[in-house]
């Protein structure tokens, strides 16, 4: 970590944010006090209330910069797989690895990523996510970038072996095992241009300045055997300009959840997903836009892209488009932005309505960081205990008719098998909508995770024990 | 590490629309203040006390149920405040204090506390409260005898028992404008048609009770109350006098409304609404009591768990059963 007080050197010669910041501060101070009174994401019930509230997506700004963060000092990878006290790792501490270099953590596991920093591995470690998810985090002591040529040397061929061998760890998190399964039968890929939580524009931003890239990746998707029809689903005004790109356009609604998974092979496929599936097990595979610009770049420029696009939420609402290296710590990016992270504060992978938390600052840009939220101790709104009043609110505001009322009453009761015959537990999308309207303010959507959460674990231990 | 940084992980959303339960309670109150106070300008001192009393006592008992069930108080929410306020305006200004204190003792503790309080009860506190009164002391809610010693400026008979007992003609007298504006004698908040109606339409602009019960409610009750007409235009009364008459607004705006013990879907809202209406007309116009608005509510409040079944497929339901 670098020393705090000590300046950081640009060791890379990448630009620097801070500059742009100071340019754009008198501009921006208006913004910024125009969103603390009407902070969207905290939008308030309205006063007149006849509808249930309307809570629409930020269109990008036109002109909307896009800020360099600086290659880390130290830089973390993660494993999927849990760490494995007794297993031999392929590497150990004190190894080199360059920039593009494939690991592979165990002999055994078929899963590898991609270096994208050059130096020296510190340390090999495990870390603990959400749900008792437990990861295998790589630490490195970046030095001076080195580009492993093992993929430039393949890259010229556009094969679908070469991205399974070179490319499942790219930028947007390209999911490369749901088409190269051969029990998934995919025959549709939809292509997100919109992010599906509110305020973030990381794929939003990936559209409108990224469309050469796209139209490569879409046709090395269609290389996939099997795909017959690529959309693209994204905001009609971001899509102006551009003649054929090899898919089909559709345009997805603008307001909250439009721009959900569900939501989305609904309006542009006409197919509904079952309740409890994955999109994979009707056919439809949905792609990230970044995922496939990224695909499409790696060709483009014989080598893997390493940097992600994340949307960065201030506490006071305001955000910044980001570049950075995959494997950059989250406190190194806030610390480019002067951003401090106080005791009780919330750092949050994603949007306010579907992120998810982090509880260090230590915690790397992944491939699916598409937003980084940061929020203050006073912005925190605490759930409380009230009973449920029935309302009706969380019944309008349900895009997926969910009857909320009655689900959060089984709920509260763990009687979770219930929940998910009688009252379409499964048909949740965890769009946060209830919980945000609740006038009891019951962790409602929390109280939704749970129980998936609790239904896994008992299917689970039935199925070990049958 | 002592002063290590920590922070707040907790599961999304990380935002809510800032309502609450005190703020809803408190836009009802205010919504049905205007029909009080005309009440207590009615009626004085005495509708006054009445009012006072009913509202203290609601949020006296539910103190006490919080104390004896040890669980945190929840007069703060206002709940107990709406339920007393609504049976206040129930019940006529001369009623005695200890008719009060046990309707209100029958409203909060056996209409709410004993379901589990705010959310649990099945039917409408105030209701349940007014309705063990009325079938323990009936001539407390006999409005005639119970403004005996008034002197009003407009006919003091009570409109629903005139007409139950003269017949259409006898209520001829009453002009719609006086029954609108409020000159017209019953319990002490639903006699000011007016205010009443001004009071829901808030509420239902501000999102506070849902719409579909209190337009279905009386939809039915016009539509029922005309049928009737039709059919012996010398018995029965015309729409527009059941609609200022009675408990009639209130029960459409405020009480056949309360959120617990009424539907939430759609359509069920619309039946509940509907049957609501349909049963005051019936228990008007062939039923025992002059005033049929809170067994008719009360009957509905008996149907809501089952009509509120009727309800939109969630998206991507699999039906398991087929």
């Amino acid at each position: 970590m670098p020393v705090p007080g000590k300046k950081r050197k640009d060791a890379t010669g990448v630009i620097i944010c801070k500059p742009e910041n100071r340019l754009l501060r008198g501009h921006e101070s208006e913004r910024t006090i125009a969103l603390i009174k009407g902070n969207k994401y905290m939008k308030k019930r309205p006063f007149i209330c006849l509808s249930e509230p309307h809570l629409e997506y930020d269109a990008i700004e036109p002109g909307c910069k896009l800020n360099v963060i600086p290659v880390p000092k130290k830089a973390v990878l993660f494993f999927g797989t849990a760490y494995d006290k007794k297993g031999a790792p392929l590497f150990k501490e004190g190894d080199r690895v360059k920039t593009g270099q494939k690991l592979i953590l165990y002999a055994d596991s078929e899963e590898y990523i991609v270096s994208t920093v050059t130096g020296a591995i510190s340390s090999v470690s495990p870390y603990a996510g959400d749900f008792g998810k437990s990861y295998t985090s790589v630490q490195i002591d970046v030095a001076e970038d080195e580009t492993d040529d093992a993929f430039e040397k393949v890259s010229g061929d556009l094969s679908i072996d070469n991205v399974r061998n070179y490319l499942s760890s790219l930028p947007g998190n390209l999911p490369v095992k749901s088409f190269s399964d051969p029990d998934n039968k995919i025959d549709t890929i939809v292509i997100a241009g919109v992010d599906s939580d509110l305020q973030v524009i990381t794929s939003q931003y990936i559209v409108s300045s990224k469309m050469e890239h796209i139209i490569k990746g879409i046709k090395i998707l269609k290389l996939i055997p099997g795909i017959n029809n690529i959309v693209l689903a994204a905001r009609r005004d971001s899509l102006q300009g551009y003649g054929h790109i090899g898919a089909e356009v559709k345009n997805i609604g603008t307001r909250y959840p439009s721009a959900f998974r569900q939501l989305v092979i609904k309006e542009s496929l006409g197919k509904i997903l079952p309740a409890g599936k994955k999109p994979e097990d009707i056919g439809v595979c949905v792609i990230n836009a970044e995922a496939v610009a990224s695909l499409g770049s790696a060709f483009l420029h014989n080598r893997i892209p390493t940097d992600k696009i994340i949307t960065l939420i201030n506490k006071d609402g305001t955000k910044k488009l980001v570049s950075a290296r995959m494997g950059t710590p989250l406190g190194d990016i806030l610390k480019a932005f002067n951003i401090t992270l106080n005791h009780g504060d919330r750092l949050i992978l994603g949007g306010p309505m579907a992120g998810s938390p982090v509880y260090s600052e230590d915690y790397p840009v992944l491939s699916d960081t598409d937003a980084i939220m940061v929020q203050d101790k006073n912005q925190i709104q605490p759930v409380s205990d009230y009973p449920c009043i029935n309302c009706g609110d969380c019944i309008r505001v349900c895009p997926v008719n969910i009857p909320v009322n009655m689900l959060v009453r089984y709920l509260e009761a763990r009687m979770y098998p219930q929940a998910a015959e009688e009252y379409d537990l499964y048909s949740c999308i965890e769009c946060g909508l209830c919980s945000y309207v609740c006038v009891s303010r019951m962790p409602i959507s929390q109280y939704i995770r749970l129980a998936k959460y609790e239904l896994a674990e008992i299917n689970r231990a039935e199925a070990a024990n049958a | 590490m002592p002063n290590q940084k920590k922070l707040i992980v907790s599961h999304a959303p990380y935002c809510h629309d800032g309502s609450n339960i005190s703020t809803r309670s408190n836009n009802i109150m205010l919504a049905a203040l205007p029909a009080v106070l005309h009440g207590c300008y009615l009626y004085g001192l005495p509708a006054v006390g009445v009012v006072a009393l009913s509202i203290s006592t609601a949020i006296i008992w539910e103190y006490l149920i919080n104390l004896l069930t040890k669980r945190p108080s929840t007069i703060g929410d206002g709940n107990a405040a709406v339920i007393g306020m609504m049976t206040a305006m129930l019940f006529p200004a001369t009623t005695p204090w200890w008719a009060v204190i046990t309707g209100t003792f029958v409203a909060i503790v056996v209409g709410k506390q004993i379901y589990g309080g705010i959310g649990g009860n099945p039917f409408n506190p105030a209701l349940i409260g007014i309705a063990i009164l009325m079938l323990s002391w009936k001539n407390i809610f006999d409005i005639d005898y119970a403004l005996l010693n008034y002197d009003f400026n407009f006919p003091a008979a009570y409109p629903l028992v005139a007409l139950k007992h003269y017949g259409a003609s006898s209520v001829e007298s009453f002009s719609l404008t006086d029954l609108l504006m409020g000159n017209q004698t019953g319990s002490i908040g639903s006699a000011f048609g007016l205010a009443l109606a001004l009071g829901g339409l808030y509420l239902i602009i501000r999102g506070f009770i849902r719409w579909e019960i209190s337009f279905s409610f009386l939809a039915a009750l016009i539509i029922t109350s005309l049928l009737f007409q039709l059919y012996a235009p010398g018995k029965y009364a015309g729409p527009l006098f059941h609609l200022l008459t009675g408990n009639t607004l209130l029960g459409a705006f405020f009480l056949a409304t309360e959120d617990s013990s009424s539907p939430v879907n759609f359509i069920p809202m619309l039946i509940y609404g509907a049957g609501t209406g349909l049963m005051v007309m019936l228990i008007r116009n062939i039923g025992g009591h002059a005033d049929g608005v809170v067994f008719a509510i009360l009957l509905m409040n008996l149907t809501n768990p089952l009509i509120d079944k009727i309800r939109p497929k969630a998206m991507g339901k699999v039906n398991s059963h087929a």
